[in-house]
Parts: structure tokens; C-alpha cells; sequence
């Protein structure tokens, strides 16, 4: 029988959750003994024009290394110059000439948080407080907050720029797909700031020794981070080596190596001291890139009878002070806009707008979430409108099981879908009917509690850049041990389980026989790595491809050993065997095998997809809204999410158990604010309400696998899928509870004041 | 947990605590269960010069019933108010509140006297105990002293304890009717502070986060005094505060709360009762 599709429990577990797991703040490596410590000097300040730094104070105190500024960097080649091109379209990532990032703030401070000087010390205590003891003088700027805020251009970020605008992709403004539907609703819809939390923040320890320079790094790709150490610093691949050892989540923020990643290890470089960084908590919520921060003005228009006619969407992405995306995610809302829908006319643009704060980069679903979140509000606006159970209109409005594959009107080619079967199903799990009949017994009694049930179908992108491929090397050892070297990056997902599945599979040398090698550019010079729901798919299709080409290398061997023609030779995947055909006496196992060759048993490949695939689902949300004082209490949640097949049900549960409470920390509590000034509000958790087991319900996951043809073992990706069908179910479950009130719409996330805000004004308005 | 630099003090009992208060004087802060004064270390809010950790005082952790009073000292955690046996049966309130302290970590290291002495208005026990009418006792220079929790709480995270005080003891006194009791915590997340809290015991009726110390709803009091059903009671529980606006609630909005919390602590208590 087969290993694929069991419930083999995590490999990785009994290290990671005991004393076992190596971060790159416990690394204990020699290359780090005597380290110094890296602290950043971070603006106080929103936005300010620097006028001095006096690190005079600093540089007495005992322990103090070094003070380093933007002065320092004589070293590292200018910014590019403006190339005088307009900028627009999906425009570079990050953004050259006059909206160029510095490593250090140069004379001008953009964020509260902004990296100004790094204080290097001997102990951490002491660079804290030196750090506290660097003067520097700000004479303040006018703050941009907010998305609205940057359009007006009022305050410049960037004057030189003479817009807050870097980018910008219009929309349709024509109305005639509108004039046509019997119905039009339009909504201005926040998508709002959120703090990417991973538990691990970034880390960084860098040598810099005969000319070689090591970082290790907390990252989701090594070979990526080489890439732009590379770039920012002036040096050639093979005097880089970047590890990645254990890491704590990422969830996007860790796509590469950010700006102070980069500054630790040039600082290396600079002062020739081992140096180590790892930032507080407190650093992190207003340091590390954030996510979302869209704002959407929609329109949805089409008849009496449920069919959606035409849909448009409005993005202004607020990218924080340094738009290092480009415009990547708007690009990626407005490839998936029309979602699940087969709707005629589709109208999608953005805007990308700079303000006072910090920048905004990939956070689980990157793009996508957004999309999902506003059509399934759209139609349920749209519903509500026309009177219709926002399930059926859904069905009325899918694109159809024998439409595929179906071009959008925004450009996305889906390879599959059965969008009605997977929220038939889920409304069938839920129990749907008898929901809808305890909620009509509660609004006829006027119940403080009252029940709303949200639903969503989501279609989502992953490996939208399946072109680029993953990079495996699997080598048999003439002990008969498998190792995998692979340019994919787990920080969580599991795919030292995941690889070793495939390994046994295809070979049948057991798991615990299989070592899976990745984060080093030395033994893996070329990866990708893991972000965009990619690693199965890529990285698992290159793993099972690097297994055939070695069962056929290993094939030959035994046929020469044996003595027998190649066909005769099979493997026996149960015992692991390679054996004659007809002749049970004759076998070998992979150590003979492997020991029969010069240099052992080796493939090294990699495996591009075509085409990216576009995973589907329906969510079904039960929550209780009281309405006394608006508070949400989510009940039940209930998915489907089609990522293909499984490859194990543990892995995959987790990854769509993370995602559903991510997606409902958007829907319900969490938020990144700034007050007027450009101060964060939320820079500890404390304030900033990161969602915790206590706020969530057990989920009802439900099964359903439809391949894809595009990789060879026919998967999808299942890392965001949680998220991008969660948040739209539970936005419209809290407002379909308070519906009956004369409520249509809620921003996210529906906190209590919110909600109870909503139910007061509707209140007012109804007594008018 | 990067505090600036600070001397740190074992006391081994509540005499040598003194001593060493005595000693540093203001530039000293006594550290119990550490779920307030740490937190404000780390963000460097706070930035003592000298720490005394009182967790030695092994013999300020007990629950006693004195007859009239339950007698609760000071290092006692919230795990073990939650879980006393003299409280279940004499004090449910008490008992109850604090097992709504915080999460699970947090109620197996905060203390009871670190909570009233530190006199966070969000906080859920100072509020329980003024419902209460406790008496605290303070140890000092000059001797023993008890003090009303009514005249306790001075404003924001102000006492009337003395620099060189210690507290070592809260006296509940047993209600009359003990079972005629209701705690409403009303918070975003389980592990949050509340945004507005209410406890009830009898006709005592105490506020969390209605201003800048726990509050008794005196309005409240008064009305149910002359014969005010809970519900019409309640409409008087924002009178006499002064809640703040912050990013989980403005001000209308907790007045608005206290008000439903009351009438919902109300009806509860009296169907306890």
C-alpha cells in the first residue's frame, strides 16, 4: 500500500517541541563565539527630517563596539539613479530613483521604526541602553496616514517623487456594464493593516572572515537572501554562504532578507566582529513587514434573478513608507477580483500610495485574501439587495464544472474547479437549512444572541510562479540511506515528513532512513524556497522527480549485478528490495546497489510547472453576535478546501487549521493602527490583538481532491487556503446576524465597539 | 526582557523587606508575581534602581477563615484564590474574579496584593474587593496599620500605601448573603484586560476601567437602596466615571457597557441569591 494520503505524524515535532530546535539565536556555532551584538537606533518619529546624531554618549559607555550611521556606508555602491522613466504598471520591486530605501535613513526618517543607526556592543543589555543614549535630533515633517491621506499629496514622502504615488494601474471608469443591471450596490471596503506575527521575529548573525562573508538568517528561501546580499552588497555569490536553520514562521515577512538583515551583515563586514541580532517584540510589530492595507471601492451590478452582470474594484494599496512590493499585490487582487464568479463584465484597477508607515509585504495569501474578501462581501451586498440566500446566488453566478479551463476577465487561466459541489457539500456539513431556521426563531424572539451564518467560495492562486521551479538532489548511500537536498524552506509546514513520504514511496527506503538537507547555499547553491503556497507542488514534484531519475540509475545497477535485462528488474517499494522477475531469490537492497556504483546513487533536478494551479473551497462561518454589547463569539467553522490530493491529512490540517485562524484574527480582532501623528497603537501584544486558541472553535474539515495536471502528483497548494476562505466567511456570518437590524455592511475586524456602533446607528436610523 | 540596569534584592521575610525599603528608599520597588512590574520593565516604562523580590516570603501566601473575615495574604496567586476551599464557600466572588485573572500562566505567578498594590483601574480584583468592602493591611516603619479599601486607591496606579509600606494582608468580611454575587468581565480576547468590568456582592456594586481607579456605582447603589429594579438600577452605572477613549473603546461605548453589565450582574446575583 501506499505512504501518500496516511496520517504520518510530523518527523520534525519531537525536535521542535522539546529542547531540540536550533534558531538563529541559539545557534552555538565556533564561527560565533564572542559575537557582538547588533541594536538598531529606530525612529521615534513618523515622518522627520534627520538634523544630527550624537552617538558621542553612546560610544563611552562600557561594552560599546561601535556606532554605525548611514555616514559609515562609504562602502556600498549609491542607490540607482532615476532612470527618468514614468514609473506605472506592475513597476519594479522595490522601487528605484527617487522612492529608493535606504539601508540606513539617510537625512530623512519615514516610520516609526525606521532603522537610523546600530549601536554594536559586547553584551545585549549594554546595547540597549547605549542605544538609548544615541541623540539623534528630528525636525518633524507633516505625517501621511492612511491611504486617503497619501492621495492628496499634501505631505510628500518622497518630494522629489511629487507624488505619493509610485504606481498606478486605473480602472475602467466605464459604466455601461452598470447601466444595463437592474441592481447596482456600491461599498468602500477596508482590508485592513495586519501584523504578520510570526513567533520567531527576524534574526540575523553574520561573519565576515577571508573574505567570505556567512549570515545566518531567519528566512523562507537561503538562496534568495544570497541573492540580494549579493546585490546590496557589492559581492559575488561565492563569497556569500547564507544558512537557514530553524525557523519560527514567516508567513511571507520572510520572503529574502529585509533591510535590517542586511545592515547586520554588512556591519560585519564593516567591523570584522561576529555579530548577532534578534529583535524584541516591540521591534518586531513596527520593524518587520506588515500585510493587507488595502482600501476597495466596489460596484456590483445584475438582475432581480440572481445573475451577477458586472463587477468593479477599486484598489489603493497602502504600502507603507517604502513600497517594496511594487505592485505586486494589487496586481495579484486584481488578477483574482472576479473570484469564483463567471461575471461578464470586469472592471479592475489600483493605485499603490506611499504614507508614514511601515512597509507592507507579502502575509499569507498576499493578494489573494483581499481579492476573496471583497468579491464575497460584493455578493453578499449583492444579495442582500436583491433578497436572495446569498448560497443561491452564489450557485446562480459560478463559473460552470465544463468551463474549465476558464479565462477570466482579469487574465487568470483556472486549470479546475467544482465550486458548486465544494459549497453543496459544506452547506451540507454545516447543516445549513436547520441554521437558517434557528436563526429565523431567534430574530422572531428577539434574542440579545443572535446567530449569523457566513459563507464564502474562494478560488486562489498558488505558485503563480511555478516557471521559476524548485531545485532537488537526492543522493543513496551505499548504507542505504536516502539524503534530500532541497532549494525548498520549511519554517513549519513539514516537509522533512512531507519529502521522506515521497522518498519511501518512490523507493521504499523507509522514512527513518531519509535526511532532508535545505538553507545552506553551500550544499544547495540554487533553490527558490517556500512562500505562495509553492513547496509541494514545485519543491515535492522536484523530490519525486529526483526519486524516478535515481530508481532508474538504481534500476541499471541492480540489472547489471543481477545479471538480468532492466525490464526484469523491478523495485519492491514494500520491502525495498530490487528483485528478479520470477526469480524471489535473486535480490538486492540499496546499499548493494548503491555500493556497486563509483560515486553513489545522485540525481539533481529541478521541476518547473507551466502553470500556476488555482486551489478552491467553500467555508460556511456559524457565529453569535450579542446585541447588547457587540460582541462576536465565532461558534462553528466549516470548510472545504480542494488542494488536490493529500500527500498526509496532518500536514495538510494544519496547514488549513493555521490559515482558518489567521483569516479569522482578520475578520474578528486584529488590527495594526496609527494615531493621527503616525504612532503605532499597537506596538505590543498587548494592544495589537493577536488572536489566541480561546477565541476559536474546533474546525469541521471536510474532504475534497481534485487534481491538477499541470505537476505530477496532481497537488495544489493548501498554505493559504485557510486564510483566503476564513476571513469572507466570518465577515459576512457577524453581519448576516445583525442583517435583520438594517445593517448591510461592517468593516473588519467587527470588534465589539464596531459591531455595537453598527447596531446603535441602525438603531437611530430606524426610529427616524 | 532588556530592563535598564537594576540592583536586585531577595527579601527572606517581611522584616527584611522593610529593611531593605528602608534602605533604598523610592529609588526600590517591591516585585511579587512580576505580571506588572516586569512588563513595564521591559518596555522601559519603569526603570527601578533596586528590586526587591518578596517571593520568598513564603508566609504571605495563605487563605484563613477568621470567623467574621477571611484572611488572605498578600503573596497568596490567583491560582490559589481561585481554588480555596473558604472562599468557594464563604466568598465565591472573590474565588470566581480570580480565575478570570489573565491565562492560566499568568494566575500560577500574580499575586493578590501585587494586583490591589499596583491599582491598574483595569485590573479585575481591585474592583472585586471594593465590591467587597475589604480592609488591607500594610506593615511599615511605624508598625501595622489597616486601611479601608475605599480609601486605598488614590488614582492611576496610586496608593495610599506608604514608600516604605508593605502590604501583607487583604480581610474580606463574609457577606450576608454570599451567593448573591456576579462578576462581568467584558473583554475583546480571554487573555485581555477588561474593557469594562463589573462585580456585584449583595447591593455593593464595583466597576473595572470606568476611570482612573475602581469605582463604586454609587448611583447604582443607591437606587437599588430605594427599591430600583436591576434594570432600572443599571441606567445610573456611568454616573460618577470618567472612562477613557482608547483604541479598544471610547468612552460612550464603556458607559455603554457598564450600563448593560450592571443589569446583567444585577439580574444574575439575584437569581443567585
Amino acid at each position: 500500500m501506499s505512504i501518500l494520503g496516511t496520517r504520518v505524524i510530523r518527523t520534525e515535532d519531537p525536535r521542535l517541541l522539546t529542547a531540540g530546535a536550533v534558531y538563529v539565536d541559539d545557534l552555538r556555532v565556533p564561527e560565533l563565539d564572542g559575537a557582538a551584538r547588533v541594536t538598531f537606533v529606530r525612529s521615534p518619529v513618523a515622518h522627520a527630517r534627520i538634523t544630527g546624531i550624537d552617538a558621542s554618549a553612546a560610544l563611552s559607555e562600557p561594552g560599546v563596539v561601535a556606532v554605525l550611521t548611514v555616514q559609515d556606508m562609504t562602502d556600498l555602491a549609491p542607490p540607482p539613479p532615476d532612470s527618468g522613466e514614468p514609473v506605472g504598471g506592475e513597476g519594479p520591486a522595490p522601487l528605484g530613483g527617487p522612492w529608493s530605501e535606504p539601508l540606513l535613513a539617510a537625512d530623512t526618517v519615514r516610520f516609526v521604526g525606521e532603522p537610523v543607526a546600530v549601536v554594536i556592543t559586547d553584551g545585549r543589555y549594554q546595547g540597549e541602553d547605549a542605544a538609548d543614549l544615541v541623540t539623534v535630533d528630528y525636525d518633524p515633517l507633516p505625517a501621511v496616514v492612511g491611504p486617503e491621506a497619501a492621495l492628496t499629496s499634501e505631505s510628500l514622502l518622497f518630494p522629489a517623487a511629487g507624488s505619493n504615488i509610485p504606481l498606478t494601474s486605473p480602472v475602467s471608469a466605464d459604466d455601461a456594464p452598470f447601466d444595463a443591471c437592474e441592481v447596482v450596490v456600491e461599498q468602500a471596503i477596508v482590508n485592513q493593516r495586519l501584523a504578520c506575527m510570526p513567533l520567531e521575529g527576524r534574526a540575523t548573525a553574520a561573519t565576515f572572515e577571508n573574505g567570505k562573508l556567512t549570515v545566518w538568517h531567519s528566512s523562507q528561501n537561503a538562496q534568495l537572501c544570497r541573492l540580494i546580499l549579493c546585490g546590496a552588497l557589492g559581492m559575488a555569490p561565492d563569497q556569500i554562504r547564507v544558512i537557514v536553520p530553524d525557523v519560527g514562521g514567516g508567513f511571507g515577512a520572510k520572503v529574502g532578507i529585509d533591510r535590517d538583515g542586511l545592515v547586520v551583515a554588512w556591519a560585519a563586514r564593516k567591523t570584522g566582529r561576529a555579530l548577532r541580532w534578534n529583535e524584541t517584540r516591540s521591534e518586531n510589530l513596527v520593524g518587520m513587514t506588515q500585510g493587507r492595507a488595502q482600501l476597495h471601492h466596489i460596484k456590483i451590478g445584475g438582475n432581480r434573478d440572481g445573475k451577477i452582470l458586472a463587477y468593479r474594484i477599486d484598489v489603493i494599496q497602502d504600502s507603507g513608507a517604502y513600497s517594496r512590493m511594487g505592485g505586486f499585490l494589487p496586481m495579484l487582487t486584481c488578477l483574482m477580483a472576479p473570484g469564483v464568479y463567471d461575471i461578464p463584465a470586469v472592471q479592475a484597477g489600483y493605485r499603490v500610495v506611499v504614507t508614514n508607515a511601515t512597509p507592507i509585504s507579502a502575509y499569507r495569501g498576499a493578494g489573494r485574501p483581499e481579492a476573496a474578501a471583497t468579491i464575497e462581501r460584493a455578493v453578499d451586498l449583492f444579495a442582500a439587495e436583491i433578497g436572495m440566500d446569498p448560497a443561491e446566488v452564489r450557485r446562480r453566478n459560478f463559473v460552470a464544472p465544463d468551463k474549465f479551463p476558464f479565462q477570466t476577465k482579469t487574465g487568470a487561466l483556472y486549470d479546475s474547479g467544482q465550486y458548486e459541489e465544494a459549497l453543496d457539500k459544506v452547506l451540507a456539513g454545516a447543516g445549513y437549512q436547520e441554521l437558517r431556521k434557528e436563526q429565523e426563531r431567534r430574530r422572531a424572539s428577539g434574542d440579545v444572541r443572535q446567530l449569523g451564518i457566513g459563507i464564502s467560495s474562494y478560488v486562489e492562486i498558488t505558485a503563480a510562479d511555478g516557471a521559476a521551479g524548485e531545485t532537488a538532489k537526492l543522493e543513496v548511500a551505499d548504507d542505504g540511506t536516502a539524503t534530500v537536498y532541497t532549494g525548498s524552506s520549511p519554517h513549519g509546514q513539514g516537509h522533512h515528513t512531507a519529502w521522506a513520504m515521497l522518498v519511501q514511496e518512490e523507493l521504499g527506503i523507509p522514512m527513518d532512513k531519509v535526511t532532508v538537507v535545505h538553507g545552506d547555499t553551500d550544499l544547495i547553491p540554487v533553490g527558490v524556497g517556500t512562500y505562495a503556497s509553492r513547496s509541494l507542488q514545485l519543491g515535492g514534484s522536484a523530490v519525486h522527480k529526483a526519486a524516478v531519475e535515481v530508481k532508474d540509475e538504481a534500476r541499471r545497477q541492480a540489472a547489471d549485478i543481477l545479471e538480468a535485462a532492466e525490464a526484469d528488474v523491478v523495485l519492491d517499494t514494500i520491502s525495498g528490495l530490487w528483485q528478479v522477475r520470477g526469480d524471489p531469490e535473486a535480490s538486492l537492497t540499496w546499499a548493494q546497489v548503491a555500493g556497486h556504483t563509483s560515486g553513489g546513487l545522485v540525481a539533481d533536478v529541478s521541476f518547473a510547472a507551466d502553470l500556476p494551479t488555482f486551489p478552491f473551497g467553500a467555508h460556511v462561518s456559524v457565529v453569535e453576535v450579542d446585541t447588547e454589547t457587540g460582541k462576536v463569539t465565532l461558534l462553528r467553522h466549516v470548510t472545504v478546501d480542494d488542494a488536490g490530493p493529500v500527500l498526509n491529512p496532518v500536514l495538510a490540517e494544519g496547514q488549513r487549521h493555521g490559515g482558518i485562524a489567521q483569516g479569522a484574527a482578520q475578520a474578528l480582532l486584529e488590527e495594526v493602527l496609527y494615531d493621527a501623528d503616525g504612532n503605532p497603537l499597537t506596538s505590543t501584544l498587548a494592544d495589537y490583538a493577536a488572536i489566541t486558541a480561546a477565541e476559536l472553535p474546533s474546525y469541521e474539515l471536510l474532504a475534497s481532491e481534485t487534481p491538477t495536471t499541470v505537476n505530477p502528483l496532481g497537488v495544489k497548494g493548501i498554505g493559504e487556503a485557510g486564510t483566503i476562505g476564513s476571513t469572507p466567511a466570518i465577515q459576512n456570518a457577524v453581519i448576516d446576524a445583525v442583517a435583520h437590524l438594517g445593517i448591510r455592511h461592517i468593516d473588519m475586524p467587527t470588534t465589539p465597539q464596531r459591531v455595537w456602533t453598527a447596531i446603535n446607528e441602525a438603531q437611530k436610523a430606524g426610529n427616524q | 526582557m532588556i530592563p535598564t540596569p537594576f540592583t536586585y534584592k531577595r527579601a527572606g521575610s517581611a522584616a527584611e523587606a522593610l529593611e531593605l525599603v528602608a534602605e533604598y528608599g523610592d529609588d526600590a520597588k517591591f516585585l511579587a508575581g512580576g505580571h506588572s512590574l516586569l512588563p513595564l520593565m521591559k518596555l522601559r516604562l519603569a526603570a527601578p534602581e533596586v528590586i526587591i523580590d518578596l517571593s520568598g516570603l513564603r508566609d504571605l501566601s495563605y487563605v484563613t477563615d477568621q470567623g467574621t473575615y477571611v484572611a488572605v495574604g498578600a503573596l497568596t496567586r490567583h491560582h490559589d484564590v481561585e481554588h480555596s476551599d473558604v472562599l468557594a464557600r464563604d466568598v465565591p466572588l472573590l474565588a470566581h474574579a480570580a480565575g478570570q485573572v489573565g491565562d492560566p500562566q499568568i494566575r500560577h505567578r500574580g499575586t493578590i496584593g501585587g494586583s490591589i498594590a499596583h491599582a491598574d483601574p483595569a485590573s479585575d480584583l481591585p474592583a472585586v474587593l471594593l465590591a467587597l468592602d475589604a480592609t488591607l493591611v500594610a506593615q511599615g516603619s511605624g508598625g501595622t496599620r489597616e486601611i479601608p479599601i475605599g480609601e486605598f486607591f488614590q488614582g492611576l496606579f496610586e496608593t495610599s500605601l506608604e514608600p516604605d509600606e508593605l502590604l501583607t494582608e487583604i480581610r474580606v468580611p463574609k457577606p450576608a448573603s454570599a451567593g448573591a454575587w456576579s462578576f462581568q468581565k467584558f473583554s475583546q480576547r480571554a487573555i485581555d484586560w477588561a474593557i469594562v468590568g463589573c462585580a456585584v456582592q449583595g447591593g455593593n456594586v464595583a466597576l473595572v476601567n470606568m476611570g482612573g481607579t475602581p469605582l463604586r456605582a454609587a448611583g447604582v447603589e443607591a437606587a437599588l437602596a430605594d427599591g430600583a429594579a436591576p434594570s432600572d438600577a443599571a441606567a445610573h452605572a456611568a454616573e460618577g466615571t470618567s472612562a477613557a477613549d482608547d483604541i479598544r473603546a471610547t468612552r460612550a461605548y464603556r458607559e455603554h457597557l457598564a450600563r448593560v453589565l450592571v443589569s446583567r450582574a444585577l439580574t444574575e446575583a439575584s437569581s443567585r441569591a
